[in-house]
């Protein structure tokens, strides 16, 4: 009957890749941290995954290399993982488990919480309702972002998703009563001293993209704001399947415990999906599409879904992920699940790019499903769910004229499609194409009627007359 | 009867000593009693899948065996609840253990405090059987609640009380001492009977054009609505749960957002029921099972919703089951399968899963009630689809299209113009149309079977002139055929567009419908006459008839029925009929 006390194993039976067998490891749990102590003394992490009267299957955070089956040991903590919390976490930086890494010694924690965390009740939920001015047409005008919603970007592979991922962070301003300030998130911390946090996440990244968003916190002025997790392309792989969940459990206890508005950004997605796909195989898993685990979308929604507001609570989580999209292909399972789950998506055009635009949103993919819910009288304008669907639908069809002025040439074209096609052109050149100019929502909606001037009042038919009237001008 | 855990994998617990269990048993698992379900049994092991989180569990833990299948409870006071997969009500489960869902609660689904008041309907000495109808209560301002004698019951009625009752008491005492309460438990993942199936003669009115009137539905049919992310399929059934015509609504909200269930629970108790005008939350029941919570409960929680809808069916109401989204419910038992290491089928999904799903759509149907020759009811199921990558060759979108009897196609293009519901009316199809134009000749107009034909002609004609069009450029095409292509686009922004969020254009009644289609193609005709009569078509596409066609669909429908009306007067008396 020790077995009942036994915390500490010798009994390891095999290593294949990231997993470790452990056998007769009678009073494991599921879920639970283990230490191993190799005969050098070393300690590496792991977590039990699997248990069967055979065997316990650990999977290693730390690499696998160098570990044998000879004197290694294997001991349980009687704890999941979990994340130490505090006020104190802003400002630092931890690795992917979080572990800090700034030289500084551990936080003292005022809680500690399992990192998995529990689902949220979709009663106690609030619904989404507060604006956030991003500065970017492409989407404050066109698919609005709104307190509370997750709203990944669509990369490829040498795309500035993280370029505009910074300039998100360097403008997001949220509206509420207050005047807007000239510099948001530093604005807000400037009314309500601590009403914001970031916490970012890097998955996967090289060191280069990483030390970029730690310049822009320094540039902003809001590292003393921001929580950093780092799982850098060289550190282990298979800590990085904790790594967002480390950094969305510090979200949770700044925006529900504390009481703040905090940003996430995770990036990149697709290194975490890699991960997932590595323990699956190694756990000889049915694969799903491409190789991935067929529980790839709950698994994603696990993370995802930790956003939003509380009702009765102050704070709220707001997601940025950002993936790249293996050969910019949208149908690829990783931006497919994600777009099945998050609410919406900013999809970047390698198109646009190679044209010089930035940021190079293709507006026609992209889309914000909370974007009622922020925009109208008294949150941004009243025009602006029509100028948005008009725009939409001018510049679907622009882009149609494009294509048939490719076969037919520009001599074949019709008045009205002519205007459709400079209306496209343009469109790209001054709505999208704003570079580092940070544009109030006025100043975006203004724009975009200066396009639906291209065409005669009588081919706005997504506008109401009385919009039109106010709006349009005489010249028509 | 208890077994101890001997392996635990993911949601799946394998556990020892459970000879005497059998398949689909309910049972608690660990410490905790977290919930589960026996899917199989091999010598005296038996597999369990559980409805949560297993995290924490160890080998060697009890397992305990209620000895009954999983059960959902049926009785008064199910409309305007709010259930998890596993029907705990999730509003109480919030108000009683916080934010954060907590494992291992065992909540009743029904409140057992709540008063209700009885109506017997039936003498003492009443023979009665399966389906028979004892009484009634109130159970919303619109809904009586019919008190049915549990199918496979049958005696004689010895003692029935009227008064007020809690869900459990006893309201009658049938021959050999059997007490009948209103709380009544079924099998979650057995069909309720019933006396015979019909076919089905009425639509499901939906209220939105393109769906009434190219692709209808009807009132215990099934059609599927398979659409890429972000075609708005969730749009679709939140619409459709607003403001489609039924006495029931069941909402399913599986594996989904949370932000998105946030917006029915906010929305639905201040929107009006179009038919009653009552609050919406009176004829609705939501099963909610977002994409972070159990997967296993996701699996369950299309049974419990059909379970809910055949219940509620049976007492002779027509009801309209939403499922957001079947295919998450696919992926569970995939991924069920798949821990129990099945020989996987095309793209990882069991073999079964055909099976399954005719199973789960044969479930739906129109129905003459058992226990009462007179009484009927439907159950519509509309079920969103969500293949891959937008990609309908998948398994869940092509099992599905083999038992529907109706197929709306969500298309990204369309969706990325803005153009909602983004229907690809090349890709739809509705096997009820014939069926149902009975009803609609009688009900509506003559004429409106010929409409639809029209309407998809003209749709079918401007498909081809676009052809020639990108080949060879618009002045190809004579005034004749430009002039359709005007009216053609015309129609898919007047009439197949139709925006959810606007207060007028969200429902548009049936007769509405009509009258703007018929203008619409009789200002085909006009054009047509015209140009023959040498009008130019610059001339004809500024018309005050355009302007007018333009604005119909956002005037309320008693003022547009009469716009149209002297429109289509006035055309005709222009160029002769």
């Amino acid at each position: 009957m020790d077995d009942l006390i036994t915390r500490e194993y010798e009994t390891v039976s095999g290593i294949a890749g990231p997993l470790l067998f452990l056998e007769r490891a009678r009073t494991a749990s599921m879920g639970e941290m283990v230490e191993i102590l190799l005969p050098s003394g070393e300690t590496r992490r792991g977590q039990v995954i699997e248990l069967s009267e055979q065997h316990a299957i650990i999977q290693v955070l730390e690499e696998t290399t160098g570990l044998g089956i000879a004197g290694t040991r294997v001991r349980l903590t009687e704890s999941a993982a979990m994340m130490d919390l505090s006020p104190d976490l802003l400002g630092r930086r931890f690795n992917g488990v979080g572990l800090p890494i700034d030289g500084l010694p551990p936080i003292i924690p005022e809680a500690r919480m399992e990192i998995i965390g529990r689902p949220l009740n979709p009663v106690a939920r609030d619904k989404p309702a507060h604006f956030i001015q991003t500065g970017i047409s492409t989407i404050d005008g066109l698919n609005t972002l709104v307190r509370g919603q997750k709203l990944p970007i669509f990369s490829g592979a040498g795309l500035p998703a993280k370029e505009l991922a910074a300039q998100i962070l360097r403008q997001a301003n949220v509206r509420e009563d207050l005047p807007s300030p000239p510099s948001p998130f530093k604005g807000e911390a400037k009314v309500g001293a601590s009403a914001f946090a970031i916490v970012f996440a890097a998955m996967g990244v090289t060191f280069r993209e990483a030390s970029y968003f730690l310049q822009e916190f320094e540039r902003g002025g809001v590292m003393e704001h921001t929580v950093v997790f780092l799982n850098l392309a060289d550190d282990p792989t298979i800590e990085r399947l904790l790594t967002p969940r480390y950094a969305l459990t510090t979200a949770e206890y700044f925006a529900f415990t504390q009481g703040r508005h905090v940003l996430v950004i995770l990036t990149d997605m697709a290194a975490y999906c890699e991960a997932l796909r590595q323990i699956a195989t190694a756990r000889e898993e049915i694969p799903g599409r491409r190789g991935y685990p067929g529980y790839m979308y709950s698994d994603l929604a696990s993370i995802y879904e930790r956003a939003g507001r509380i009702r009765g609570k102050a704070g709220s989580i707001t997601q940025l992920p950002i993936l790249t999209m293996p050969d910019d292909d949208i149908t690829h399972p990783i931006p497919d699940l994600t777009g099945y789950i998050t609410e919406g998506q900013i999809v970047l055009s390698r198109e646009l790019h190679r044209k010089g635009i930035f940021p190079p949103i293709d507006v026609l993919p992209s889309l914000s499903r909370l974007m009622n819910l922020g925009i109208g009288p008294g949150k941004t304008r009243e025009d602006h769910r029509a100028v948005a669907d008009q725009l939409y639908a001018l510049y679907a069809q622009g882009r149609d004229v494009r294509r048939l002025a490719a076969i037919v040439g520009e001599e074949g074209l019709t008045d009205s499609d002519r205007r459709l096609l400079k209306l496209a052109q343009d469109f790209e050149q001054e709505f999208v194409n704003q570079g580092e100019q940070d544009r109030d929502i006025d100043g975006t909606l203004d724009l975009g009627w200066k396009f639906l001037r291209y065409l005669p009042k009588d081919r706005l038919t997504r506008v109401k007359p009385e919009l039109i009237e106010k709006h349009y001008g005489a010249n028509g | 009867m208890s077994g101890t855990i001997i392996k635990i994998s993911g949601p799946t617990v394998v556990a020892r000593e459970m000879a005497q269990t059998r398949m689909f048993n309910r049972v608690a698992v660990g410490r905790i009693g977290l919930l589960g379900e026996v899917i199989r049994v091999r010598r005296d092991e038996a597999t369990i899948q559980v409805y949560e989180d297993t995290t924490g569990l160890a080998l060697g833990d009890e397992v305990s065996d209620a000895g009954e299948p999983l059960l959902v409870e049926l009785g008064p006071g199910l409309l305007g609840s709010i259930f998890d997969g596993v029907q705990r009500p999730l509003d109480v489960l919030a108000a009683e253990h916080g934010d954060w869902i907590a494992r291992g609660l065992k909540l009743p689904a029904l409140p057992r405090d709540r008063q209700w008041v009885f109506t017997p309907l039936v003498r003492p000495g009443t023979q009665v059987a399966g389906g028979a109808c004892v009484g009634a209560i109130q159970e919303t301002e619109k809904i009586q609640h019919r008190v049915l004698v549990p199918p496979g019951v049958s005696g004689t009625v010895l003692e029935i009380r009227g008064g007020t009752f809690t869900v459990t008491e006893t309201i009658a005492v049938l021959d050999d001492d059997r007490p009948l309460a209103m709380l009544q438990r079924w099998p979650v993942r057995t069909p309720r009977p019933v006396a015979e199936r019909l076919p089905p003669v009425v639509p499901f009115i939906t209220g939105q054009r393109v769906f009434d009137m190219l692709f209808p539905v009807a009132s215990g049919g099934t059609v599927i609505v398979p659409g890429g992310f972000g075609t708005g399929k969730t749009v679709v059934e939140q619409t459709l749960a607003k403001y489609a015509q039924a006495d029931i609504i069941i909402y399913i909200g599986c594996g989904e957002r949370g932000n998105e269930m946030t917006e029915v629970l906010a929305d639905f108790p201040h929107l009006k029921d179009p038919t009653t005008g009552l609050p919406l939350m009176q004829r609705t029941v939501l099963v909610i099972n977002t994409s972070n919570m159990p997967v296993a409960a996701r699996e369950t929680s299309i049974y419990t919703g059909i379970t809910l809808a055949e219940y509620y069916r049976d007492m002779g109401y027509s009801v309209a089951l939403m499922a957001d989204s079947t295919s998450r419910w696919a992926e569970a038992t995939r991924e069920i399968s798949a821990r129990l290491e099945e020989m996987p089928g095309e793209e990882g999904y069991p073999t079964y899963l055909a099976t399954k799903l005719a199973e789960f759509y044969e479930r739906g149907g129109c129905v003459r009630c058992l226990g009462q020759a007179d009484r009927q009811g439907s159950v519509t199921i509309v079920s969103a689809i969500s293949p891959p990558g937008g990609d309908f060759s998948e398994p869940v979108t092509q099992s599905s299209m083999q038992v529907a009897g109706a197929l709306w196609a969500l298309d990204s293009d369309l969706a990325h113009r803005r153009h909602f519901p983004a229907i690809n009316w090349k890709r739809s199809f509705s096997l009820y149309a014939a069926p149902l134009d009975p009803w609609f000749r009688a009900q509506v107009a003559p004429d409106w079977p010929q409409l639809r034909i029209d309407l998809a002609a003209l749709l079918q004609k401007e498909e081809e002139l676009q052809e020639i069009v990108q080949l060879v450029g618009i002045d190809a095409l004579q005034d004749q055929e430009r002039i359709a292509l005007e009216v053609s686009r015309l129609v898919r922004e007047e009439y197949l567009r139709q925006n959810a969020f606007s207060q007028i254009d969200a429902a548009c009644p049936l007769e509405k419908q009509y009258w703007i289609l018929k203008a619409l193609l009789l200002f085909l005709h006009y054009c047509r006459e015209r140009l023959k009569q040498g009008w130019a078509i610059e001339q004809l596409l500024g018309s005050p008839f355009r302007a007018e066609l333009e604005r119909m669909k956002e005037t309320p429908p008693r003022d547009c029925v009469q716009q149209a009306r002297a429109m289509i007067e006035k055309m005709g008396q222009e160029v002769g009929k």
